[in-house]
């Protein structure tokens, strides 16, 4: 997908870039509303990150000028909270809000909701082997077949998909599909992992347990 | 204690104790003038009698004669039951009439007609002389008459109009009276309606007042427009530092945060992975307490002087949902939505806010792939929204407690939070005249959170 990010503190825009880029994002950088203005003008974006508070002017304030004549979704980065901030930024045409620091799977979780609630204008899938995976929808198809995967399952899918041949440890499995609040134990990531092999197997899709290392995905018929 | 009378008491008093000198100067005079008319026609009378007798005085043989002419005296008596006394004196001698009568002093001197008011056997009387000289025998000799009279008669008279004037002067008053305390309220009126207008504002409305006020009144609305528009600018002012307060620390923090979701994909030991984990956990948890902290204050400001908002509870329930649905689809949880319909007067924002850390807590403590169900019902004034999710529960220990500030429950190991969302959700509700029932679910064991408030 491809992102727009209105953000003016230019370390938070680099560490946000190059996490979105780890999963196959492609971000543009735009640090005031005018930068904003050159990118919408240029490049068509699949979601904007907006920032509230930028050097020339309020991030709602633009929204609420340009929503008419723009299409693109919107998702406000806020610093404040719920009671005070959330209705202004919705009232003023924002799809979703999220605030500041954010976890980057509930970003995407609400990129997902966003997108979804839009029509689901960002259609990428990805191919794997035979099968085609939407992981914006968590389906996957083979030639008449369709699979929908609950949404840890979908997540845990497409870190394989996004990076081919790599193995994956349980750690950084688990670190990638489930949000640092909770204590989780690895032994979940083996009963997640287990419930994927049962989906995708009647595709033709694979895990391989690669002994003291962790999964792979197989797409290669065996 | 002048300052703190009230101005229409102190109007109606000034202006009815100004009514009371007026009337007891007007009783005065009429009093006066009649007594002075009474006292002056019966001194007509009297010159008139005494006169008669004068003219009736003669001189026969040298001596001076005299016939008493009783027309004379009876004209007196026509006027009340006074009684008359007379005395008619020629040179030295007392012709007739009472021997001790006193005469005016300036009888034999003044003026043809003289008056005095003396007294005589007890009485207060009424004294008028008449001189007149008479040639008889050896030369002219100058006789007074006197005619006297006792004073009931004039003193009855006067009493009676002086009553009179009385009991008109007091209704007089009375009437004053009542129109003071009509032209104290009268004039009072634009003040108590501008009052009014003042109190009948909303919390938050801080425009200038617009409404048309007597000239007496324009400092004082020019005053507290001047106060208005300052307490506007301090809350804005406010408002803007809390914002840029938050966003500077915010930022950064967001940057330490996914700087650290970087560094956890690429970290090799397990070590390291682990303390990233800290480090982001520690992050959530001081930007989750940051934010509940600022709800905490909102939710005491807004709830001295709540909106009054009509809210549906399905369309309430159903936006929360919406906020959370998001976090929920990433633990494959569901809501599981059952609404009747229900109204409640209150403050949108605020019960929003309850709601939302009620269901934010359900997702947070229920594990995967369970159903967290929302039921809204109103039955006898009585409208709640119950959130049952499949969780460990509220666990062991003194429920009730849980709505403490910072107290957290005993099935939270593990999970980050403040303390803070269902004390703000317990003071939510308090405010609207409601309460938060807290309690295990009977089946299952998961939590079961009921927002209790009055229905519409």
């Amino acid at each position: 997908m491809r992102f727009l990010l209105v953000e003016d503190n230019g370390e938070l825009a680099e560490a946000v870039s190059n996490r979105l880029a780890l999963d196959g994002h492609a971000v543009d950088h735009a640090g005031s509303l005018a930068e904003a203005e050159h990118c919408l003008a240029a490049t068509s974006y699949d979601l904007i990150l907006l920032d509230v508070m930028l050097p020339d002017g309020d991030g709602r304030d633009f929204l609420a000028r340009s929503r008419a004549h723009l299409e693109t979704p919107v998702i406000v980065l806020t610093a404040r909270a719920r009671v005070t901030d959330r209705v202004g930024a919705l009232d003023q045409g924002a799809d979703d809000y999220i605030t500041k620091p954010f976890d980057f799977s509930e970003l995407e979780a609400r990129v997902r909701a966003v997108l979804r609630r839009r029509g689901g204008s960002a259609r990428n899938e990805i191919p794997l082997g035979e099968a085609l995976f939407d992981p914006m929808s968590g389906t996957l198809r083979a030639g008449g077949e369709s699979v929908t995967l609950r949404n840890r399952e979908t997540r845990l899918l497409e870190v394989f998909a996004r990076h081919p041949g790599q193995t994956f440890s349980k750690g950084q499995l688990l670190d990638r599909l489930f949000s640092f609040d909770a204590e989780v134990t690895e032994n979940a990531i083996e009963v997640y992992v287990g419930r994927l092999r049962r989906r995708i197997g009647p595709l033709g899709l694979r895990i391989e347990t690669v002994r003291g290392l962790g999964y792979r995905l197989e797409t290669a018929p065996a | 204690m002048i300052a703190r009378l009230s101005i229409g008491h102190r109007l109606t008093v000034l202006l009815a104790g100004v009514a009371a000198l007026l009337s007891l100067l007007s009783w005065w005079m009429v009093s006066e003038l009649a007594r002075q008319a009474a006292a002056r026609s019966q001194d007509n009378v009297l010159a008139a009698s005494a006169t008669t007798i004068a003219e009736t005085i003669r001189s026969e043989q040298g001596e001076v004669r005299l016939e008493l002419p009783y027309s004379a005296l009876s004209m007196l008596g026509a006027i009340s039951e006074d009684r008359v006394f007379y005395k008619v004196v020629a040179g030295e001698r007392v012709l007739t009439g009472y021997d001790d009568l006193p005469v005016p002093t300036d009888a034999a001197t003044g003026a043809r007609v003289a008056f005095e008011t003396g007294q005589y056997s007890g009485e207060a009387i009424r004294m008028a002389s008449v001189r007149r000289t008479v040639l008889a025998g050896a030369g002219p000799v100058p006789v007074v008459v006197t005619v006297a009279q006792t004073l009931s008669g004039v003193d009855a008279v006067s009493g009676q109009l002086s009553r009179l004037a009385a009991a008109l002067s007091l209704a007089f008053f009375l009437v004053a009276v009542g129109l003071s305390v009509f032209a104290a309220r009268a004039s009072l009126r634009p003040l108590n309606a501008f009052a009014q207008a003042v109190s009948r504002r909303g919390p938050s409305d801080l425009r200038p007042l617009r409404r048309d006020a007597p000239p007496e009144l324009a400092p004082l609305r020019g005053a507290l427009n001047r106060l208005m528009d300052r307490l506007g600018q301090s809350i804005r002012r406010s408002e803007d530092f809390i914002a840029e307060a938050a966003h500077r620390v915010r930022t950064p923090l967001a940057t330490v945060r996914a700087q650290a979701e970087i560094a956890l994909r690429s970290a090799e030991s397990e070590e390291s992975r682990q303390r990233l984990r800290r480090i982001i956990r520690a992050v959530d948890e001081s930007s989750r307490s940051a934010g509940q902290l600022l709800d905490h204050a909102t939710v005491a400001y807004r709830a001295e002087d709540l909106a009054r908002d009509r809210i549906d509870l399905g369309e309430l329930v159903a936006q929360a949902a919406a906020a959370l649905e998001p976090t929920a689809t990433m633990k494959d949880i569901a809501f599981h939505i059952a609404t009747s319909q229900a109204r409640v007067v209150g403050d949108a924002v605020l019960l929003e806010s309850a709601l939302g850390n009620v269901l934010d807590n359900a997702v947070k403590y229920s594990p995967d792939e369970t159903t967290v169900h929302i039921a809204v019902s109103a039955e006898e004034g009585v409208a709640r929204i119950t959130v049952t999710d499949e969780g460990p529960g509220l666990g062991e220990g003194p429920i009730e407690t849980l709505t403490e500030r910072f107290r957290r429950g005993g099935n939270t190991e593990g999970v980050v939070g403040s303390g803070l969302g269902l004390t703000i959700a317990a003071d939510v509700l308090a405010a609207h005249g409601g309460r938060l029932d807290l309690r295990n679910a009977a089946e299952g064991g998961g939590a079961c959170v009921t927002l209790v408030l009055p229905a519409d």
